[in-house]
């Protein structure tokens, strides 16, 4: 096949879509009853609520010429099903996820978790992860110090 | 700066072969993009222009001039053909969603003379997509 090193002048990365469904309750031991109630309004509700969730993962890298592809996507779907959608899909975030224990599972942090779970990714760079809460409300990370981020 | 995306729809068909594989290799790195005779996809691709609207018409860049780049540079190359064997752009590649990408990245660039290519997005079904930038201008930007 066609042989060449680089990917010339562009750079491309990956995207791919995932879908996980999941509950999860806003509500912050540091704060009162009173302003729990206030600053998460019906995501304090007690005993939690779900959504089904869209989780975008990006990744770059050389495309490698034999094969054409950034990374072979059943390694990618099978790197992701056993760090994310495995321990995370229709499980309670508050309670069967670890890094939630002591952090409010907002979808700011989900992506920042998701994120820590998914940068070892041996195949490719991962780029950033978007997630999706509702059609109307989706967040992104892309680590501290992304790459042309203009903070 | 202001970002403009114009989308349009081509449906093709591929298949994912390297010669240099044995058969058992094609199998296991391809899966089923491997079958002999091929398959297909109804690909959405979306062009995304840089650029500062013109103060005299408001515009980036014309979407007609945008439009009949993408029909003659895309839509006539791709639309309703074999990108293996008739897309002379992607002979001796695999016609991944990446290298696609790439190959419309290369034709559409230096057609694009008002503004500045900052984007291809490529999806090959809803859940799948390559993007390609300029080297160096950072997909990673938030916005």
């Amino acid at each position: 096949m066609r042989s060449s090193a680089q990917n010339g002048d562009v750079k491309i990365e990956l995207g791919r879509r995932y879908r996980f469904a999941a509950s999860h309750r806003l509500h912050s031991a540091e704060l009162s009853e009173e302003e729990n109630c206030r600053i998460y309004g019906k995501c304090n509700h007690p005993y939690g609520h779900g959504h089904n969730y869209v989780l975008e993962v990006m990744v770059s890298g050389k495309v490698d010429p034999a094969t054409g592809m950034i990374a072979n996507l059943e390694e990618l779907d099978g790197f992701v099903e056993s760090e994310v959608l495995e321990p995370f899909d229709h499980k309670s975030l508050n309670s069967d996820v670890e890094a939630f224990r002591a952090t409010v599972p907002t979808t700011e942090n989900l992506c920042i978790e998701i994120f820590r779970r998914l940068k070892p990714f041996p195949k490719a760079k991962l780029e950033r992860v978007r997630v999706q809460e509702t059609s109307n409300n989706g967040f992104e990370y892309a680590g501290e110090n992304p790459d042309g981020f203009e903070g | 700066m202001v970002l403009l995306t114009r989308k349009i729809e081509f449906a093709a068909s591929h298949l994912y072969h390297n010669p240099d594989f044995s058969p058992e290799e094609n199998r296991r790195v391809f899966g089923k993009c491997n079958n002999p005779h091929g398959h297909g996809h109804n690909y959405t691709l979306e062009v995304t222009v840089a650029g500062e609207p013109d103060p005299v018409t408001g515009m980036v860049l014309d979407l007609k001039d945008l439009k009949e780049i993408l029909e003659r540079e895309v839509m006539q190359r791709m639309d309703h053909r074999f990108l293996n064997y008739e897309v002379p752009e992607l002979a001796g590649q695999i016609p991944t969603c990446e290298n696609i990408a790439r190959v419309i990245w290369q034709l559409l660039d230096p057609k694009i003379k008002q503004g500045k290519l900052h984007r291809v997005r490529l999806y090959e079904t809803p859940d799948l997509f390559a993007d390609c930038y300029r080297n160096g201008a950072g997909g990673a930007k938030l916005s």
